[in-house]
């Protein structure tokens, strides 16, 4: 690029006095065509051999093959599937695989790796000694090797299915993964689902009039504990009027299988804990920070105007920690999404694998890749514009 | 530093130079000097790199058929080892030049993946392998089973076809690499294992010990042709591969083998003598050496040997000839005429 | 010894008991309240439940390196190293030929070399590209043969560990001066390349490593004029170095936002162009700041290099994989991740140790 610049300045544009390269603006303009235009250029003959070389070798285009039927199963799905559905339909079953884990793996890697990164700056020397030897034994492993121990350690290391192990009624370990009784189908369930999704908008409006209240008359509103038993208590009405089913589908072992309960897979379980335990580490050296960026002095501060201790940790010292704590928290959600990917190397079917099958079968690899590619940029995007958003709501207003 | 990167990156792009119908892929291989072959990663039997880093199997040695062709020389060859998922790209981009990978012929490889068919090197059908405990004898008591099965293969569309079809239920266990899917079996995962049974055979073969505990049910549920394959627009490329496989199921036919080849070159057989190029004219219509049948057969074996070698009975995947012996011994193989 | 001196005054008196030694410590440091005794209590429990029998598979009932002992494949309560003994030159040099493989082995060692001296400050200087490039030039020679009497060696019997630290060190050499550009781009005044820069960054930072190097396995090969094609490796290789670039022009980014305003202003009150500027003010001072999380970087992608298993080519993890599927020795996981774990982990831990050190000395240059 520099040599660029210097051939440009040099060449003199005749009978130009007004059109001049050495005009820093005249000069970006004719920098930013050149740059546009190499990439138009490369874009060009990338697509142009593309066509090409599909049209040479008869190659089929475009995305019509979603609707075909796929013919492949699947193994775990939480719509219904059978190979009978199109590939838009398994497509979307991987989709959801992916969105399934993440979320778990998100939820349970920020539970760990807050206690981890609690339990770094503890004044017990063991506890914090133990938290750092995790950290750094699990942050420079990498995480695919990690993920192929744990599958190798449920699939190997488990008994077989026909001897599976017991330790609770109904419950079964073995290399099928495992076997949990699950309350029998029921109209309740749905209803339950229901009645949560109310207590969650109804506790949102009421923290809204309370905050309105507050700010007008001073009063304070617990909305903690109204939130708390709403979303406790609508299910549980629902679940009292629904007359309270107790019926349990307990697992059989019948045929080849258990029948019936519950199914946590080794490919789930494997990709689940290899992404949470890889992620915790880094989410606790996230958290560690955040606390420590918080100077001493807040907590002094906020006990000499007589808050007591509750609200000093919710009003004072978690707003400014997360406020340290949100950016690089974001990061590492996006990684875990993104490392979800590597469930195809253990067989779990996430959406690379399902689109890594298709892609196989029809022969489509642009179009296959693009998909995958292409939800990946609107998972990723999503979770970023959520997080700005809180992040510019969490912000410190700077004068 | 930029010079060795560049010097590195122009070192490994190859330049195929034209893979079109005029400019002739024979010549561009000649004036490269070795052929490119795409060959499975590893599957025993079939295509496998020894411990010493030789590759060794059936679809191995009719790659060296091919540049014995062209060469006299078996090591005139480079081995791409391919997955199931890169194996047609590498074939269409002319990354390999022809991809002997346990591929199975089909209506779509042949038209919408743009491949060119070479004669049938092994007829295969699919089938299940179970563990002797559980004692199934038939594939249609796998109600229920777990099945272990590699991604990207037609094995996975035929599983499913073949449960649908049967009214049976199944907990499909894909993986994407076949040692992985091994290991996953073997390991107790499934109860079940698909592949095709050559493939099945070479699974169990390599088994060190208990080989015996494991069955192959006797459905075959679907046809499965293995052929090497070459990209269209190339014929005389691709008419050299094929009758340099040929070559090999005509030697069995006439019974030459590497050993007595030399025996016949003055056979009284005009079709013998035409065959291995001591009456002149074949090597010259395929462009290659007049006596290239000759040379396959001296240094890479008939049919009937190279099959013994990697597959059969005295090899770990003790496959029988069955539909791959010679039409005349009630198989399939059979070759057009060399004439 | 004669000490003439007089002491004058009462010697000190030794502290309480209970705020000095082995005690006070354990008091200060594992029982200083009632919850902290527990804690300290269920840990060491844990502890004393897992350790003992891991040391004892690891140590104590362990076979050792020798692969022919018949009880180490039987005897699963001990660790079996014979399969390590067996596999070791398998896993560190995958499938380059038997008898050349002390070419990997130096090429290892010419990499270890490299990256330590690159640690140290001193070297710092222009001149240290230059042995940089000669041991690059030296490792390819070795790597490739064909010159000096060499055999050659086709790349697609590379593997292991040399595997590794080629695909992480190429490319972040490559991808280094593109990062640079994506990184003034970012922050250029001009519309069109700074979105182009946003897009490419962005790009890549959305998708994970596994889609990109899907389309380096699959689509590349369409996207070349016909008869051109590009070896698996150096597919892979531009899958990193695309990926790296983005992830790297982060870095510098962070860089160039810590540099004051003010030097900016002043470069520009002397007159310089852009790039005199850059290369001469601002960069020198935003790299040095953005090292750290360049090594970071680099630690993350090393580890990422274990991906390329998914597109077929064997590097550290791959080998270990491929010597796990070897039917003679199946089963014997425990061992090969432990082992292979272990080399990882020295990689990247003393990267990241180095790189804490080297963020607390620029921080303190800083301080002043």
């Amino acid at each position: 690029m520099a040599t660029e610049t210097r051939t440009a300045r040099g060449a003199s544009v005749p009978g130009g006095s007004s059109f001049s390269l050495s005009d820093p603006t005249v000069r970006a303009v004719v920098y930013q065509i050149l740059v546009v235009g190499a990439v138009v250029l490369v874009g060009w003959f990338l697509i142009s051999n593309t066509l090409d070389n599909l049209a040479r070798r008869s190659i089929a285009t475009g995305y019509s093959f979603l609707e075909r039927e796929a013919a492949f199963g699947i193994g775990e799905h939480l719509i219904d599937y059978s190979p009978k559905d199109t590939y838009g339909r398994a497509f979307l079953v991987g989709v959801l695989n992916t969105l399934k884990v993440s979320i778990i793996g998100i939820i349970l890697a920020t539970i760990i790796g807050t206690l981890v990164g609690v339990a770094r700056l503890s004044s017990n020397w063991l506890i914090a000694r133990l938290a750092s030897a995790y950290v750094e034994i699990v942050r420079n492993i990498p995480p695919l090797l990690q993920l192929f121990f744990w599958y190798a350690l449920v699939s190997d290391g488990l008994p077989p299915v026909r001897s599976a192990l017991n330790p609770l009624p109904g419950v079964f370990l073995s290399q099928r993964g495992l076997i949990v009784p699950a309350p029998s189908a029921d109209p309740v369930w749905k209803m339950m689902g229901i009645a949560a999704l109310v207590a969650v908008v109804l506790t949102i409006a009421i923290r809204f009039w309370a905050k309105a209240r507050q700010a007008k008359t001073g009063q304070i509103f617990p909305v903690g504990w109204t939130a708390l038993g709403l979303i406790l208590g609508l299910p549980l009405v629902a679940y009292i009027a629904g007359g309270a089913p107790v019926a349990l589908d307990m697992p059989v072992l019948k045929g080849f299988n258990f029948a019936g309960g519950m199914v946590i897979s080794p490919e789930f379980f494997a990709i689940l804990t290899g992404l949470t335990v890889y992620t915790s580490a880094f989410i606790a050296e996230v958290v560690r920070s955040g606390i420590i960026a918080v100077n001493w002095g807040q907590t002094e501060a906020a006990r000499a105007l007589g808050l007591p201790s509750g609200p000093t940790l919710r009003l004072v010292i978690l707003p400014q920690a997360l406020r340290v704590i949100v950016p690089p928290l974001t990061s590492q959600y996006l990684n875990l999404t993104k490392n979800s990917s590597l469930a195809l190397a253990i067989g779990y079917p996430d959406l690379v694998s399902i689109a890594n099958t298709t892609l196989n079968q029809t022969g489509q690899a642009i179009e296959g890749v693009t998909m995958i590619m292409g939800t990946y940029l609107s998972i990723s995007l999503s979770i970023s514009l959520f997080m700005n958003w809180y992040n510019k709501r969490i912000a410190l207003v700077e004068r | 530093m930029k010079s060795g990167i560049l010097a590195a990156a122009a070192a490994a792009v190859v330049v195929t130079a034209g893979a079109g119908a005029h400019a002739g892929l024979l010549d561009t291989v000649k004036s490269r000097g070795f052929v490119q072959c795409g060959v499975n990663a590893g599957l025993p039997g079939f295509g496998n790199p020894d411990s010493a880093g030789n590759w060794t199997g059936l679809d191995v040695d009719f790659c060296r058929a091919v540049a014995v062709a062209i060469f006299n020389d078996p090591t005139k060859i480079k081995f791409t080892p391919l997955s199931a998922q890169q194996r047609f790209p590498a074939i269409q981009s002319g990354e390999v030049d022809v991809l002997s990978r346990n591929t199975t012929v089909t209506l779509t490889r042949d038209t919408s993946v743009g491949l060119n068919f070479a004669p049938v090197t092994y007829y295969d059908g699919q089938g299940f392998m179970v563990n002797k405990k559980l004692g199934v004898k038939s594939a249609k008591e796998l109600n229920g089973a777990t099945v272990c099965v590699q991604s990207g293969t037609t094995t996975e569309l035929n599983l499913a076809d073949y449960f649908r079809s049967n009214n049976m239920e199944y907990k499909p266990v894909v993986i994407e690499s076949e040692a992985e899917v091994n290991a996953a079996y073997f390991a107790g995962r499934c109860d079940v294992r698909t592949a095709d049974v050559s493939d099945l055979a070479a699974t169990r073969g390599s088994v060190a010990s208990g080989a015996e505990d494991h069955v192959i049910l006797p459905e075959v549920i679907s046809k499965e042709p293995l052929a090497p394959a070459v990209r269209h627009g190339d014929d005389q490329w691709f008419d050299i591969v094929k009758w340099s496989i040929n070559v090999t199921i005509q030697a069995e036919e006439f019974g030459i083998t590497s050993k007595n080849v030399d025996e016949f070159v003055n056979s009284k057989n005009p079709d013998i003598l035409r065959f291995l190029g001591t009456t002149p004219g074949m090597g010259k219509a395929l462009g290659v050496d007049e006596k290239y049948a000759y040379n396959i057969i001296k240094k890479v074996g008939n049919y009937g040997e190279i099959f013994d070698r990697n597959v059969g009975p005295a090899t770990p995947l003790k496959l029988e000839r069955g539909l791959n012996a010679l039409w005349t011994k009630g198989g399939l193989q059979y070759t057009a005429p060399f004439r | 010894m004669t000490d003439n001196v007089q002491h004058v005054g009462l010697p000190d008196e030794r502290p309480p008991a209970n705020t000095v030694g082995p005690i006070a410590w354990l008091r200060n440091n594992l029982f200083n309240s009632w919850y902290n005794a527990i804690l300290t209590v269920l840990v060491l429990a844990l502890l004393g439940s897992a350790i003992p029998p891991f040391l004892d598979w690891l140590l104590v009932k362990a076979h050792g390196f020798d692969s022919t002992s018949p009880a180490c494949r039987q005897d699963t309560s001990g660790a079996c190293w014979g399969f390590i003994g067996e596999k070791l030159r398998f896993i560190l040099f995958g499938q380059f030929p038997w008898n050349e493989q002390w070419r990997p082995l130096a090429t290892i060692a010419i990499f270890i070399a490299l990256l330590l001296a690159s640690c140290d400050r001193r070297f710092w200087k222009p001149w240290f590209g230059l042995v940089w490039a000669a041991g690059l030039v030296t490792v390819g020679c070795l790597m490739w043969g064909g010159v000096l009497g060499l055999t050659p060696v086709e790349n697609t019997l590379w593997g292991g560990l040399p595997l590794t630290i080629i695909l992480s060190v190429i490319g972040l050499a490559v991808a280094f001066p593109a990062a640079i550009l994506l990184a003034l781009g970012r922050r250029s005044n001009m519309p069109a390349v700074k979105v182009l820069c946003v897009t490419y960054i962005e790009l890549i930072r959305g998708v994970p490593l596994i889609s990109l190097l899907f389309m380096a396995s699959v689509m590349l090969p369409l996207f070349l004029p016909n008869g051109v094609s590009i070896d698996k490796l150096l597919r892979a290789q531009i899958a990193f170095i695309m990926f790296a670039a983005a992830y790297m022009a982060e870095a510098i980014r962070g860089g160039l936002q810590a540099i004051p305003k003010g030097q900016y202003e002043a470069a520009d009150g002397l007159g310089l162009s852009y790039w005199q500027k850059m290369i001469k003010i601002i960069l020198p001072q935003a790299l040095a700041i953005a090292i750290p999380p360049l090594v970071n970087t680099f630690i993350s992608f090393f580890k990422d290099t274990s991906l390329v298993i998914i597109i077929g080519l064997y590097d550290l993890l791959g080998t270990a994989k491929a010597a796990l599927s070897d039917p003679l020795w199946r089963g014997f996981y425990r061992e090969a991740y432990l082992f292979i774990g272990v080399i990882y982990w020295i990689f990247c831990f003393s990267m990241s140790k180095y790189s804490q050190k080297l963020e607390r000395d620029l921080n303190r240059s800083h301080r002043r």
